[in-house]
């Protein structure tokens, strides 16, 4: 299976619009939906207008917003609450943790502006940490989809679970990965494209695009790269993941975070528990924000980028030759 | 059980889990004694919630629920001893607990969102919350108190347990409260201010109907209340009492049980 990197100017579906259309989707075929918002703009006009009762526009309160949906979810009904994923996270962490997953309810947590897609709003707007910390509250369902094309069949099949979900965003259309029939199943690593030698395991819009392109460029110089996306990482698709730990020389994985609590966490902690194996993470790091730049732009500049990853993808093939003598020479 | 008596009951459980082996917050505990016997003995009706925002007053509130019948009074004395699941604040399961609480600031937005289920859902019920004042504090207490006020919640009253002591001192001398109903008023909601162990004063104040808009009722209290050793000490915050403690405060306590 070869899925071909889709040209990075073509646009894509935006994730905020194909969200407002998936909720009131949602609302439609479930009376108990509603939709909780600090402020955010463009729910007031969409769910607001068609459902008013169940539009609920608590202000710029985070916290308050949070522990409003979980007195909301105890009685029953399936609030979505929708702000920024750094506010979302670390600035209502604590009601994030007691208030909903402290209590298991079905609260549906729509975080936007992930990573550093609020690029020219500047550092306060980048979300970095927050898989960190949903990652660590633990009972959280948590879907990062890889295009705007994704964000309607993950919600749907988020809303189908029990207990909270995170459902992460980012601000603005990122080209699309997959159709959105290619079919979405909650837990499941998707292969992008098939490969023996080493497995780029990426994650979110831009990591995903990225780990499609080096390996297309890798495929060039005879070195052939598997391709998995990650689009629920809690719970991580630990089957896909230790398959490829066990075919392959190693693994690199790609995410919009930083290094710590996010994607390469989740997958060192199973291969170093099953079968360990070298691996690189492609992650956010430095100084971030310090001029704007482009989304993919500023990625690059943090080290996330088709290079870093095909660099990563030497080093793993090139460490884990050690002990196997199977896999090709570089350069 | 009549409200006086349910105070007493409330206050002998108490000081009996400060003379456990790891104490408990008793001077905020026997705070809000009687706006618990009030509001569970004569206020709230079946279809009524209760939230304690408060969560330390953990021991005021098992009390309450033996008394009601919700828990064994058996079960009041492995307050906060290994092997109980009765601990300094009410963790989730306990019959009669609607929210896990204690950390401060989150009781009143879990009452928003419980008031408005009630009113999507058609109910008639009203939802109860008990605030301590330096709760207060806490920033998302206000984000909440202009939620509600805003959107009218008529069946929201909020009780605040106005002693006036926080762990290191009076709350005016670390980040003053006062005005307080007037701050409350000024977020759009009905304001009572009562004396918080008159227990006619307080069913009065509890009970009234607010038009389109949330209620506040400030109870100012005694912390420590009902055990003069106690009273108005910042000491009392928490504490463990030694056996002759116990027998002092029990003394004094059962002095006021209704003859």
């Amino acid at each position: 299976m070869t899925t071909t990197p889709p040209d990075h100017a073509a646009p894509g579906t935006d994730p905020r619009a194909a969200y407002r259309d998936a909720l009131l989707r949602l609302a439609e075929h479930d009376e108990r939906v509603l939709c909780l918002d600090s402020d955010t703009g463009g729910l007031e006009n969409t769910f607001g207008a068609r459902f008013p009762d169940r539009y609920l526009n608590v202000g710029i309160a985070e916290a308050n917003m949070l522990s409003v949906a979980s007195g909301l979810a105890a009685r029953g009904y399936r609030p979505y609450v929708h702000t920024m994923a750094t506010f979302a996270t670390t600035r209502a962490a604590e009601q994030l943790k007691l208030d909903v997953v402290g209590n298991a309810l079905p609260v549906g947590v729509v975080a936007t502006h992930s990573g550093l897609s609020a690029t020219h709003l500047g550092t306060t707007h980048y979300a970095l940490e927050d898989l960190a910390v949903v990652r660590a509250l633990a009972e959280m369902t948590v879907v990062v989809p890889a295009s705007g094309a994704e964000v309607g069949p993950a919600l749907h099949a988020a809303h189908r679970r029990p207990g909270p979900t995170y459902l992460r965003l980012g601000r603005s259309a990122t080209p699309d990965i997959r159709p959105e029939d290619a079919g979405f199943e909650l837990g499941s690593a998707a292969t992008l494209r098939s490969g023996t030698d080493a497995t780029v395991i990426a994650m979110g819009p831009y990591p995903v695009l990225m780990a499609l392109e080096a390996a297309h460029a890798l495929a060039w110089e005879g070195v052939s790269c598997r391709v998995l996306q990650v689009h629920t990482l809690v719970p991580l698709d630990t089957a896909a993941v230790l398959a490829a730990a066990r075919t392959t020389a190693g693994i690199v994985t790609v995410e919009e975070h930083r290094p710590q609590g996010g994607l390469g966490d989740a997958v060192a902690a199973t291969v170093s528990a099953e079968h360990p194996l070298p691996h690189r993470r492609v992650a956010v790091t430095g100084e971030v924000g310090v001029v704007v730049q482009e989304h993919r732009e500023a990625l690059e500049a943090a080290d996330v980028s088709a290079a870093a990853i095909r660099t990563a993808v030497a080093h793993v093939i090139e460490t884990g030759r050690g002990n196997r003598h199977d896999w090709p020479t570089l350069g | 059980m009549d409200t006086d008596t349910a105070a007493v009951e409330i206050r002998r459980s108490i000081i009996r889990a400060a003379g456990g082996p790891k104490g408990a917050h008793v001077g905020g505990s026997l705070s809000c004694a009687d706006i618990l016997a009030v509001l569970h003995f004569d206020v709230m009706g079946e279809r009524d919630t209760f939230i304690l925002s408060k969560g330390h007053a953990a021991p005021a509130l098992y009390a309450t629920l033996a008394v009601r019948g919700l828990l064994e009074a058996e079960e009041l004395d492995t307050y906060a001893r290994p092997g109980s699941r009765l601990f300094g604040h009410p963790r989730q399961g306990i019959p009669g607990v609607a929210f896990p609480t204690g950390s401060l600031g989150h009781g009143l937005g879990l009452a928003i969102g419980t008031a408005l289920g009630e009113r999507l859902d058609g109910g008639t019920g009203r939802v109860y919350v008990l605030l301590g004042d330096g709760e207060l504090q806490e920033g998302s207490v206000w984000e909440a108190a202009m939620y509600a006020g805003t959107r009218g919640l008529d069946n929201l009253v909020a009780v605040v347990d106005r002693n006036s002591l926080q762990i290191t001192g009076s709350t005016e001398e670390r980040a003053g409260l006062e005005p307080l109903a007037g701050r409350f008023a000024a977020f759009g909601w009905e304001t009572r201010d009562v004396d918080g162990h008159d227990t006619c004063a307080l069913s009065a104040a509890a009970r009234g109907p607010a038009q389109r808009r949330p209620l506040a009722v400030i109870a100012r209290t005694v912390k420590g209340s009902g055990v003069p050793f106690l009273e108005g000490k910042t000491s009392s915050h928490y504490a463990t009492l030694r056996p002759e403690l116990v027998r002092r405060a029990l003394t004094a306590v059962e002095a006021r049980r209704p003859t």
